[in-house]
């Protein structure tokens, strides 16, 4: 028999992951490409258009990604998660249905009307569209985590026949999670665009190809990066802090922390962790920092998962209340890691910048920058498996559990054959897009007509000669 | 008017709008295949639901997101009672949204083929399947006592559930080519209105199955038969419009009446539905409806807040859209796809 709740887990854990590989591209593309019109528009310089354009191919092959991959999240709470969807509804679906009201209606429309509309809307109302394209992501982004942050941390609901209904919208949207959730999410996915523009301008530079060109681009790229990651960090050490207070277990978790602390506590760096035995070995530790990054003093002791467990007990029934361990702490220091290294290159790529060093190719930096549009997709993906995992058994904390939320009427087989299918297209839609990637950043901004010339679509010359 | 019944209406409207725009650009996919002659034909009607398609997808996006936060039961029920034609629905939706894109980034010939078969199947399955799930509501479905639909594949597909499904996927055709002729011009404008045209015979037939298999298979007539009869006759009269309208070339006014023969269908299955959002073929006291399966008072109240606040801005921009692309896409210009 099919284990239909770990196939459940399974598939929504590798769509969602797949396409948060698309969301922030879009935001931060969206964020990006408007700064660039904006620019066109008040210095009316038509490199900044040609830039707009460029980047705006890219971001479209990403979007049409995004959004199909989108429709899969929105229905499989229904599919996948009935019982989830049944107890919660009520507080959940709300922001999912405000979410599409207000974001994906202004980002499609306006999405299509900034594509077709550069010859048929004046510079402004054009420059209006990616505006607001910019706004509808990053609200979709709002309105998709305030219903993440009840299930962090419910609130502004009330049980009613053992179904939690909302009976405070303001405080659902207000909620102290997704306070320091939403700014560290929306910094992040701004810090995602910037690095994969400067990545790929790293590359253009080495090959010494349109060089002003994609050195303007990295300028701005490596500011937007610096300024962006920075906030991540800032806003990622409030959540941590919020953690402390709202899921101790998950931040246990993510320390490795079995037992009490000592006070005051220190960070660790490495363990070797054994959740069988309860204990870790090869610690590496860093005197008072936890207590640091827990209160901002240099004191004060954190619970263990030990006593949580016994707390959770009391209050809850018995049952296993720790989450996976090892994959919380090492999802936690692969993300913070990889912020970190996005925060340095991006400190040393704006130095580079204004000592006007960019054009003499400084290659292994220049190396490293291509490199590293992996580390802003490592940490998010790092960040969501912390959210998630440390949260578990619960899917909303307190109220119900994982194994609890599964769809009474869908089989194991069933789920199967969906997990399959989606992996499957979605592996073709990840080569695919990395390959139209590929060929567009090869051809460009200028794409030059002879090199057109030679295919077999009389069409597509049509296009180039048009100043597509 | 109580707040359920409000968004049993926006539910329905919402699917309502989902098909009066979606329809056409469902339609002009499968027009791809069935209308164009030439690469150059194809891209015309690709560009000339282009800046729309997305928009109008959103109209179901939007139309799910209501149904999970006003009627969780009811979302919560159909999905998860339908699993496997949603995953092949969605299989299709996703290939069709990035095919439109991707479709132009490539040169070979291999390549638009592909993408071009992506198109069609991609526009052709999900009215079908919509049309199954949709006649499946009305005849009902084994829900039992706790709110779960344990059905087997001759419970989501059999002969009634296929009518309904081809007659959708066809109505969505005609409505395709009829909105083909107000974005085109020449000789394919003249070609997609012959067709829609010479498809009206057959499509009347399957309609006048549908209504009659409705009539004897379902209970609807037994429930609405008043309004269900005052809506077939006006729905009779749009059809014939229809056809009045695309003799005399007046494409406006035909694709209108299409729209219409759309919106009275999947109206009549709301009205046919009401009260009830799922019909239980096990046994009516199981039936899901307004009541049993909505959200609390307060929910709904703020998303009405929410939603009338909100709609006539999303209304507002996507009919100033369809003003910006009024011009008709002509191959001598510019196309962007």
């Amino acid at each position: 028999m099919l284990d239909m709740e770990m196939l459940s887990r399974i598939q929504f854990a590798s769509t969602t992951i797949f396409h948060f590989f698309f969301v922030p591209i879009t935001i931060g593309l969206a964020f990006f490409i408007a700064i660039l019109e904006t620019m066109y528009v008040v210095k009316g310089e038509e490199r900044y258009k040609d830039m707009a354009k460029f980047w705006g191919k890219l971001f479209l092959i990403n979007f049409a990604v995004g959004v199909v991959t989108g429709i899969i999240q929105e229905f499989q709470f229904g599919m996948n998660w009935s019982n989830y969807s049944r107890f919660v509804g009520d507080v959940f679906g709300a922001p999912l249905a405000v979410e599409a009201l207000l974001a994906f209606f202004l980002e499609s429309t306006f999405i299509g009307l900034w594509i077709f509309g550069w010859e048929r809307l004046s510079k402004k109302v054009h420059l209006l569209c990616i505006w607001l394209v910019s706004f509808g992501t990053t609200m979709s982004a709002f309105w998709i985590l305030v219903a993440n942050s009840f299930m962090q941390r419910p609130v502004g609901y009330q049980m009613v026949n053992g179904r939690a209904e909302m009976n405070d919208f303001f405080a659902l949207i207000t909620n102290g999670q997704v306070l320091v959730e939403f700014p560290h999410t929306v910094f992040g996915a701004l810090a995602t665009g910037a690095f994969l523009v400067a990545g790929i301008s790293a590359w253009k530079l080495i090959r010494k190809q349109d060089v002003p060109f994609f050195a303007t681009s990295f300028k701005y790229a490596t500011t937007i990066g610096l300024i962006t990651s920075l906030l991540v960090a800032l806003y990622g050490h409030a959540q941590a802090q919020y953690l402390v207070g709202t899921q101790p277990m998950k931040m246990a978790a993510s320390e490795g922390l079995w037992n009490q602390s000592e006070d005051p506590a220190p960070w660790t760096v490495f363990a070797m962790i054994d959740p069988e035995t309860k204990t870790n070995t090869m610690e590496v530790k860093i005197p008072y920092l936890l207590s640091f990054l827990s209160y901002s003093k240099f004191e004060g002791s954190l619970k263990g998962m030990n006593e949580l467990q016994a707390e959770y007990e009391q209050l809850y029934g018995p049952g296993d209340y720790i989450p996976p361990v090892s994959t919380t702490f090492w999802s936690f220091r692969i993300m913070v890691l990889g912020g970190t290294a996005m925060i340095l290159l991006a400190m040393y790529g704006v130095y580079l910048t204004a000592r006007k060093k960019l054009e003499k190719g400084n290659t292994i930096f220049m190396k490293l920058m291509v490199a590293a549009i992996s580390l802003p997709f490592i940490s998010n993906t790092a960040g969501w498996i912390m959210t998630e995992i440390g949260r578990q058994p619960w899917t909303v904390f307190g109220l119900m559990t994982t194994k609890d939320s599964i769809s009474p009427s869908v089989t194991g087989g069933e789920v199967l054959f969906s997990l399959i299918s989606f992996t499957v297209i979605y592996t073709i839609l990840g080569i695919l897009q990395v390959k139209l990637f590929v060929k567009e950043i090869k051809k460009g901004p200028y794409p030059k007509l002879e090199a057109e010339a030679h295919t077999h679509d009389p069409f597509d010359k049509e296009d180039v000669t048009n100043g597509s | 008017m109580a707040l359920n019944e409000i968004w049993f209406i926006l539910v329905a409207v919402l699917f309502i709008g989902f098909f009066f725009l979606e329809g056409f650009d469902f339609g002009v996919g499968m027009a791809t295949k069935f209308l164009a002659k030439t690469d150059m034909e194809r891209r015309v009607l690709i560009n000339s639901i282009g800046p729309f398609w997305d928009a109008n997808e959103v109209w179901l996006i939007t139309a799910g997101g209501a149904m999970f936060a006003a009627f969780p039961h009811w979302y919560a029920t159909l999905f998860s009672g339908y699993y496997f034609p949603l995953v092949i629905l969605l299989l299709a939706l996703i290939g069709r949204g990035v095919s439109f894109e991707f479709r132009h980034k490539g040169h070979t010939q291999k390549w638009k083929d592909s993408w071009d078969n992506v198109i069609f199947i991609g526009s052709l399955l999900p009215p079908f399947l919509f049309g199954v799930v949709f006649a499946g509501l009305i005849k009902g479905l084994p829900i039992d006592v706790n709110m779960e639909m344990q059905a087997g594949l001759f419970d989501m597909v059999n002969v009634y559930t296929v009518v309904g499904g081809i007659t959708v996927t066809l109505l969505c055709f005609v409505h395709g080519l009829m909105f083909t002729t107000l974005r085109t011009v020449g000789d394919l404008q003249n070609r997609a209105r012959a067709m829609a045209k010479k498809m009206l015979v057959p499509l009347a037939a399957l309609l006048a199955l549908f209504g009659i298999m409705t009539y004897f298979m379902t209970d609807v007539f037994e429930v609405r038969g008043i309004v269900l009869t005052a809506m077939a006759i006006l729905g009779v009269i749009a059809f014939v419009l229809i056809g009045f309208f695309a003799s005399k070339k007046r494409d406006g006014w035909a694709f209108s009446m299409s729209g219409a023969v759309i919106v009275l269908g999947i109206s009549s299955v709301f009205v046919g539905l009401f009260p009830r959002v799922m019909i239980s073929s096990i046994d009516s006291a199981f039936s899901l409806t307004v009541q049993n399966a909505a959200s609390g008072a307060y929910s709904l109240k703020i998303m009405t807040i929410v939603a009338f606040t909100l709609l006539p801005f999303v209304l507002g921009y996507q009919i100033w859209s369809y003003f910006v692309f009024h011009k008709r896409v002509n191959e001598k210009e510019h196309l962007e796809y």
